[in-house]
């Protein structure tokens, strides 16, 4: 499989990434040199594999439905770049 | 031959009126009622200040690790298997990434293709027909934060909201054989008032519409009758209360049919409900084919349910609502309006429930609860919860009104007294002296001065206007101040007025 300019486009979209036209081309060169490394993964036969999600043999792994304190208002907008009083504030965003 | 009669050419066919039939999906998302939020420990409220429920794990900051509340996948659990679902025996949490302000990592924590529930249903009843409606999915999710829409081209952000436990509910259209699909406004809103009652059964949400902790966003398209293909789908948005929900879908069905006759198309969109216009507008975004991204979640692992589990959670479900009804109905024998009424909250029910199986007269206790009880409960505003009326209250203004203490009139005024002061029956008879009157010298007494004071009605009756008779126990009733046995002054009316 290869992915063409295009398909980088549309991912480069949907992460917001903006990218000039020599990253464009730097990164579709670097994407498909990693999807050939896979393709080599594909190779191995895993038909007696059973498919799995995660790598470590551990399942259920619960908390308690305990709370606790959370972070001061102030902490919590700490790092936003614009704030007002204890709200980020964002561009406003038609909803979809 | 006769143009009127004959006319020249046969109407063509696309003149005849086509009958279209609903399709109806129904999203509902419900936050559940834990103490602390899905994937850390901030505290589950509504309300508040801005951002005092947030921590590095519910913010999305670099290095933070989600950890699974159990309860909130048990209180999920219970859900779908009250729905009647399959519970996956093995279950991970995928990342579905998009951007948007009220999510801060950039992917929200659900899931996909393994869902926690599948293969589900609720059960309706309109219109006196029951319908299994089928239930594709039961997941788990977090929920997102809040955007505040302020002066300006910008919003503020409330992070109060996200992670906290989220449920989603889909149907399941087409239904698999046995199973319905919604296809009125009136089979909408019975669905989602019989998935809350359900829900607050198991005590996993409170499911307040106005609150948002139930949401649900429809999808509606019509089709002609007999069409096996769905017609082109818009969802609803902005739905609020139960009666909007009806209002809204009601509304989309007919906009959709009268643009079809008109030769227009429905175009795929999601539509904004505004309740006081009443009516869907376009939200006017462009519907780009959504691209997710899923992938499983690395940082939380997944999740296996042993078949000893489920079945535990299955034997600890209450009764559920559509169960207790046909029970009062059968156990009590009482009307199935009257069913429905007392099963719509789990107090009432229960208040019912307990004073009924103390009684000989379940549908005496019907009456007063579904009548007098709910009257005060709305005129006061008090909570079912609240109340100080006991099922031991009732029976005892039950047996006092049997044994001829006092007669039904007296017992509003003896009920009302109750439900405001807690006292029993008795107490407030013998210290407001209600007792009924039985003794036929005082009532005698009465009905010769009601007799006395009122010659015109007297003559009129005896000349044949015999409804008069309500008027003379009326008024011997006031004399006695409603206390006397209403048997005793009816026998006295007739002797001397007879
Ligand atoms: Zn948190």
């Amino acid at each position: 499989m290869r992915l063409t300019r295009q398909d980088i486009e549309g991912v480069a979209h949907l992460s917001r990434l903006e990218l000039s036209e020599e990253e464009m081309e730097k990164l579709t060169g670097h994407i498909n040199r990693l999807l050939e490394n896979f393709e080599e993964l594909q190779e191995l036969d895993t038909d007696d594999i059973e498919p799995t999600s995660h790598v470590i043999p551990v399942y259920n792994v619960f908390r308690e439905d305990k709370s606790r304190p959370s972070l001061p208002p102030e902490e919590v907008v700490a790092n936003g770049p614009q704030v007002d009083g204890a709200c980020f504030v964002v561009p406003r965003v038609v909803e979809t | 031959m006769n143009r009127d009669i004959y006319p020249l050419f046969p109407i063509p066919c696309s003149l005849t009126m086509i009958e279209y039939e609903p399709v109806i999906g129904m999203e509902v998302h419900v936050e559940l009622q834990t103490e602390s939020k899905m994937f850390c420990g901030c505290k589950v409220d509504f309300g508040g200040d801005p951002n005092t429920r947030c921590c590095p794990v519910c913010l999305g900051l670099p290095g933070s690790l989600p950890v699974v509340n159990g309860r909130a996948i048990e209180y999920m659990a219970k859900a779908a298997i009250a729905l009647d679902c399959s519970i996956t025996p093995q279950s991970i949490f995928h990342r579905k990434n998009y951007y948007y302000p009220d999510l801060p990592k950039n992917y929200q924590i659900s899931q996909y293709d393994n869902p926690l529930g599948v293969d589900g249903y609720v059960e309706i009843t309109v219109g006196g027909i029951t319908k299994k409606i089928a239930v594709r999915r039961v997941h788990m999710e977090e929920d997102t934060g809040k955007l505040i829409h302020v002066e300006g081209n910008f919003s503020h952000v409330d992070y109060n909201r996200s992670g906290v436990p989220l449920m989603e509910i889909v149907t399941m259209n087409p239904p698999p054989p046995g199973y319905d699909q919604i296809q009125s406004a009136d089979e909408a809103r019975e669905y989602l008032q019989r998935l809350r009652q359900i829900l607050l059964y198991l005590g996993v949400s409170d499911c307040k519409m106005e609150e948002g902790s139930m949401r649900c966003e429809p999808n509606i398209s019509i089709r002609p009758k007999g069409q096996e293909k769905f017609g082109t789908k818009t969802e609803i948005k902005n739905l609020n209360s139960f009666r909007s929900v009806y209002l809204g879908v009601e509304y989309e069905l007919k906009r959709q049919e009268k643009l079809l006759r008109e030769g227009g198309t429905v175009v795929q969109e999601t539509r904004r409900w505004d309740d006081s216009r009443g009516m869907t507008a376009s939200m006017r975004t462009k519907e780009v084919e959504q691209e997710y991204r899923y992938f499983p979640e690395p940082d939380l692992v997944p999740m296996r349910f042993e078949s000893d589990w489920i079945e535990n959670l299955r034997s600890s479900l209450p009764e559920l609502p559509m169960a207790k009804r046909d029970r009062f109905i059968s156990q009590y024998g009482i009307a199935e309006v009257d069913a429905e009424v007392l099963v719509d909250s789990l107090d009432l029910a229960n208040l019912f429930d307990n004073t009924a199986k103390h009684t000989k007269d379940p549908k005496a206790v019907a009456n007063w609860i579904t009548g007098e009880f709910l009257r005060l409960i709305n005129a006061t505003g008090t909570a079912i919860s609240d109340t100080k009326l006991t099922s031991k209250h009732i029976c005892g203004m039950i047996d006092i009104i049997e044994n001829g203490t006092i007669n039904r009139n007296i017992a509003k005024t003896v009920f009302e007294d109750m439900f405001n002061t807690g006292k029993q029956a008795d107490q407030i008879v013998e210290e407001k002296g209600l007792k009924q009157v039985t003794d036929t010298g005082a009532i005698e007494a009465a009905v010769d001065k009601v007799i006395a004071d009122c010659p015109n009605e007297v003559e009129r009756f005896k000349a044949g206007e015999e409804r008069l008779v309500g008027f003379f126990v009326g008024k011997v009733m006031k004399e006695t101040q409603g206390k006397a046995n209403p048997g005793v002054v009816n026998k006295l009316l007739k002797e001397k007025l007879g």
